[in-house]
């Protein structure tokens, strides 16, 4: 156990420092960072101004460790338009994020496991059939098409829910909904799947000639071997919601780090841009990493290889 | 067992061609979403021809003239008009051009680059395929829409572009599908023998591998041509993918966003425009993945 | 022998398929007596292994068992529901499977799927569970009985796997174990130990043992009675001794025949086999299910044999042939 979760933790950080790389890296795209900050109106002393402050002038090599090294340190830059420490506004912000990310993923496994279990145990029934027609249609909803829907029902015809603003849990409904609904597909599709292969299993059959009730197979026999990869997919699903908490974000203009993504990123803020690809990719890998240990814990054949 | 006896029976007077036009002919989801999608397609590629109007033409002297269903709309504009004064319907038709061009250019860039990569991984194995497994691990890191809202943010938005940057993010899953795919295939024993006999890497993967996996490959190809027509949307709606005064259909969602509550029409038209098109590429995808593997239908 | 444990008498499985109903199992009838070894002999696809899930009522869901009687331990359990049938299954009848890597849950530990099944149908403690599951496990010979429990299924040989298997079979004492094949996925230096290991605990326990496979000299080795089966119909059986001296069925002597004696088939000669197929047993099918393979196949045998007789008392068998017209051992078969 220990060996493995070493092993996962190594391949985590080698993971990182790539991204990391990466996100430094999409900095130069756009060719001198230094006439972009500067905008249509500098005139060439503000830019060679600006490319001294900021660095620029130095070696990428040396930017590249210069920027982890304060980043390590907590430090990810000045952002250019808010003028403010970009750590502190990113993580002035992540919490909202996190509190929808999460209350999404619950929502999505809530509705996606007992659903796919439901429709694994009786192919074919009613319940089955209508799984399969929330997946098609989760997978075809444009998400942010979804949220301007549910506002004109939910805030327009029946103005039951806040359409926008973070203040109190009401407001973190329908966001949940449309980024939890998002995920659902793949879950219950994997849930569903993993099952029906578990049911048909030998020691499925092996639990039921030992004469144990069909919910203690269910639950305790099938269930545990079905969950495993959802475990691995619930983990990557809620990194792509944090992806996906951008354009929820903006349409309910919760002020969370996604809103705070459309923010930076129209006003070509680069320093806050590249702090939160980074702090998103560290959450992705922390979460797969914790999925995998998880993982090593339900399945001891991966625990004791 | 005895089912498998019994299917044999069943179908041993027919070809594989016939069992296979039965199979498609026999489900909904894959005719559903084949006529659907054709449909859009005719719609897009004879739009000239089936409207009057052209998708840019401004007549601010009809501005936000509601559908025909509406007391207040009429035949002139069929889906009425936007804040400009174009004719919604024609941006419509003309906006199904701009998806299919974003699902299918992304499909393509993104099918080869996954393609080459996940059969190199399954095909060679070993350090080549610890190299193509972390890129993708890399690759499943960075959050896509970030990512792609940043580099089109730097670059600047246009059709190409955008196209360029997904293809470029949405790899992943023909990596991991062909990887595991062709790894399958590797160690059946018609590849050992065409390796025994001396075929080449090239002839055996284009011989061997490929004719195999493609059915896979299209699976995948369809799902990530809707992922991409949904993400271009996205973008667009943001206001950071395809630009004005394209009529892309997340931008113009983007556009009608404003009049959210006084015209939901020019909300809900391109939003259920894009969703009868995402269903439809993935009914013929889950369907094609049905028809013709049906033992993996889960 | 000592009291009936099981009865069956005419049971039926049906599969109803989109090209017609198969017909795996076809009216067989058979009991176990405790203390007594019942091998059911048949080739691949005869209908063996769905009459004992049948028995245990574990078929897949779209079968359809029928019978007439269905008796164990004096009780009918044809018409039990199904809360009361889990009462029975791992209680009073357990059942060993084909494939020992799958058929343990890879994700609990040995320990937790053996003392699972005695707390299910025993109010024991934990620790009482714990002490007859080591001392099971040192009767099934796992060395270091107590270390194994708390292994998981992936840290075991497949021999082990079954092993572990019988023995959580045993942990209620039942009356009647069915054992599926359970050496065909095995080493061959394995199956030998793990049949006589079940032979032994048969006798030791008292048990009634159905042993479901088509290896005829394990048969020989541990049989009281034996019990043959082809195209879902029981068409002989008798006991052990009978069965193997003076055949009465033309496929029983061609099985034998397939099987070399030392001593006996020189060095050189071909072994017996059976030439052609089984039919299909989809749809309504009559007549001698053998015929179509038989070498003294006549005229009748398009109409359904009766049972008869054979040369020993208690052996009976489904022929058109009467069993004086016939050579005990002798090369039926080309």
């Amino acid at each position: 156990m220990l060996v493995y979760s070493l092993k996962r933790l190594a391949l985590a950080l080698v993971v990182a420092v790539t991204v990391s790389i990466i996100s430094f890296g999409l900095l130069y795209l756009s060719g001198d960072p230094a006439i972009a900050m500067g905008g249509e109106s500098a005139t060439a002393e503000d830019i060679q101004a600006i490319r001294v402050f900021y660095g620029f002038d130095r070696p990428l090599v040396v930017q590249y460790l210069d920027w982890v090294a304060r980043a390590l340190h907590g430090d990810l830059g000045k952002s250019y338009y808010f003028d403010a420490s970009v750590f502190d506004l990113v993580f002035q912000r992540l919490p909202v994020t996190l509190t929808l990310g999460l209350s999404a993923i619950l929502f999505a496994i809530a509705l996606a496991v007992p659903l796919g279990i439901a429709a694994a145990v009786r192919p074919n029934s009613l319940i089955d059939r209508l799984a399969l027609l929330i997946s098609v249609m989760g997978q075809a909803l444009p998400s942010f098409w979804f949220a301007l829907m549910l506002i004109v029902l939910l805030s327009v015809t029946y103005p039951l829910l806040p359409p926008s603003g973070s203040e109190t849990w009401a407001h973190f409904v329908m966001p949940t909904v449309v980024l939890g609904y998002y995920a659902t597909p793949a879950i219950m599709r994997l849930t569903r799947a993993g099952m029906l292969e578990v049911l048909t299993s030998d020691y499925i059959r092996t639990a039921r000639a030992k004469g144990l009730r069909p919910p203690v197979v269910l639950a305790k026999h099938a269930l545990r071997n079905a969950v495993i990869p959802v475990v691995s997919l619930a983990a990557v699903q809620f990194g792509f919601m944090l992806g996906g908490s951008i354009v929820v974000e903006s349409v309910f203009a919760l002020h969370g780090a996604g809103f705070l993504a459309w923010e930076s990123i129209s006003r070509n803020d680069l320093p806050t841009v590249q702090g939160l690809i980074l702090v998103f990719s560290l959450i992705y890998i922390t979460l797969t990493f914790l999925s995998d240990l998880v993982n090593a814990w339900l399945d001891p054949r991966i625990r004791i290889g | 067992m005895t089912d498998l006896t019994a299917k044999a029976d069943d179908i041993i007077a027919l070809t594989p061609g016939q069992i296979l036009r039965r199979r498609i002919l026999g489900h909904q989801g894959v005719m559903i979403g084949a006529t659907a999608l054709v449909l859009i397609l005719l719609v897009a590629l004879f739009a000239p021809f089936l409207t009057p109007h052209d998708p840019y033409l401004q007549d601010l002297g009809a501005r936000m003239i509601p559908p025909v269903w509406d007391a207040r709309g009429g035949w002139d504009h069929v889906l009425g008009t936007d804040h400009l004064g174009r004719d919604y319907l024609a941006r419509l038709m003309y906006g199904a051009r701009i998806s299919l061009i974003i699902g299918i250019g992304t499909a393509v860039i993104s099918g080869l680059i996954g393609t080459c990569l996940g059969v190199a991984a399954g095909f060679f194995g070993g350090r080549v395929d610890m190299a193509v497994t972390f890129l993708i691990t890399v690759r499943l890191s960075m959050p896509v829409v970030l990512v792609a809202l940043a580099v089109v943010a730097l670059v600047g938005g246009s059709l190409e572009i955008v196209i360029l940057v997904l293809g470029l993010l949405l790899w992943d899953r023909f990596a991991v599908v062909m990887r595991s795919s062709t790894m399958q295939i590797r160690h059946m024993d018609y590849v050992a023998a065409a390796q025994a006999v001396g075929c080449s890497i090239g002839r055996i993967v284009f011989t061997e591998i490929m004719p195999n996996v493609v059915n896979n490959l299209i699976i995948v190809a369809t799902l990530e041509m809707a992922h991409a027509i949904i993400l271009e949307a996205a973008l667009s709606f943001l206001g950071l993918g395809v630009q004005p005064p394209l009529p892309s259909w997340g931008l113009m969602v983007s556009e009608g966003k404003e009049m959210l509550f006084f015209d939901p029409y020019l909300i809900t038209i391109p939003g259920a425009a894009l969703f009868v098109l995402v269903l439809s590429i993935n009914l013929l995808g889950d369907g094609i993945r049905d028809v013709t593997a049906p033992e993996n239908r889960n | 022998m000592g009291e009936r444990i099981l009865e069956v008498e005419n049971l039926t499985v049906d599969i109803p398929l989109a090209v017609g109903t198969l017909h795996p199992v076809q009216g067989i009838s058979f009991h176990v007596d405790r203390g007594e070894t019942l091998c059911i002999v048949g080739e691949s696809g005869c209908g063996k292994s769905l009459a004992s899930l049948a028995i245990m009522d574990l078929l897949p869901k779209r079968a359809v068992r029928r019978a007439d009687r269905l008796v164990l331990d004096g009780k009918d359990i044809l018409n039990l529901p199904e809360s009361r049938m889990c009462d029975i299954r791992g209680n009073t009848m357990g059942m060993i499977f084909q494939e020992p890597m799958t058929s343990l849950n890879p994700v609990y530990t040995i320990g937790n799927q053996m003392i699972e099944t005695l707390r299910r149908h025993r109010r024991v403690s934990v620790e009482d569970a714990r002490d007859r599951a080591i001392s099971l496990l040192e009767k099934v010979g796992i060395s270091a009985a107590a270390s194994r429990l708390g292994q998981y299924p992936h840290q075991l040989s497949g021999g082990l796997r079954q092993r572990v298997m019988i023995a959580m079979m045993l942990m209620c004492g039942p009356d009647l174990i069915i054992a599926d094949e359970p050496t065909t996925a095995l080493d061959v230096t394995i199956q030998a130990q793990i049949l006589l290991l079940l032979a032994e605990l048969q006798r030791e326990f008292n048990m009634g043992l159905i042993l479901i496979t088509h290896d005829l000299g394990v048969v020989a080795r541990i049989a009281d009675r034996v019990a043959v089966m082809y195209a879902g119909q029981m068409v002989e059986q008798g006991s052990a001794a009978s069965i193997f001296t003076h055949p009465a069925h033309p496929y029983t002597r061609g099985l034998l025949d397939c099987i070399p004696i030392p001593g006996k088939t020189r060095r050189g000669q071909p072994l017996g086999s059976i030439p052609g197929i089984v039919p299909s047993l989809i749809g309504t099918v009559t007549g001698c299910r053998f015929a179509a393979r038989c070498p003294r196949v006549l005229d009748v045998c398009a109409t359904d044999p009766p049972f008869r007789d054979g040369p020993a008392p208690g052996q009976a068998y489904r022929c058109h042939l009467d069993s004086t017209g016939s050579e005990p051992g002798a090369g039926a078969t080309p």
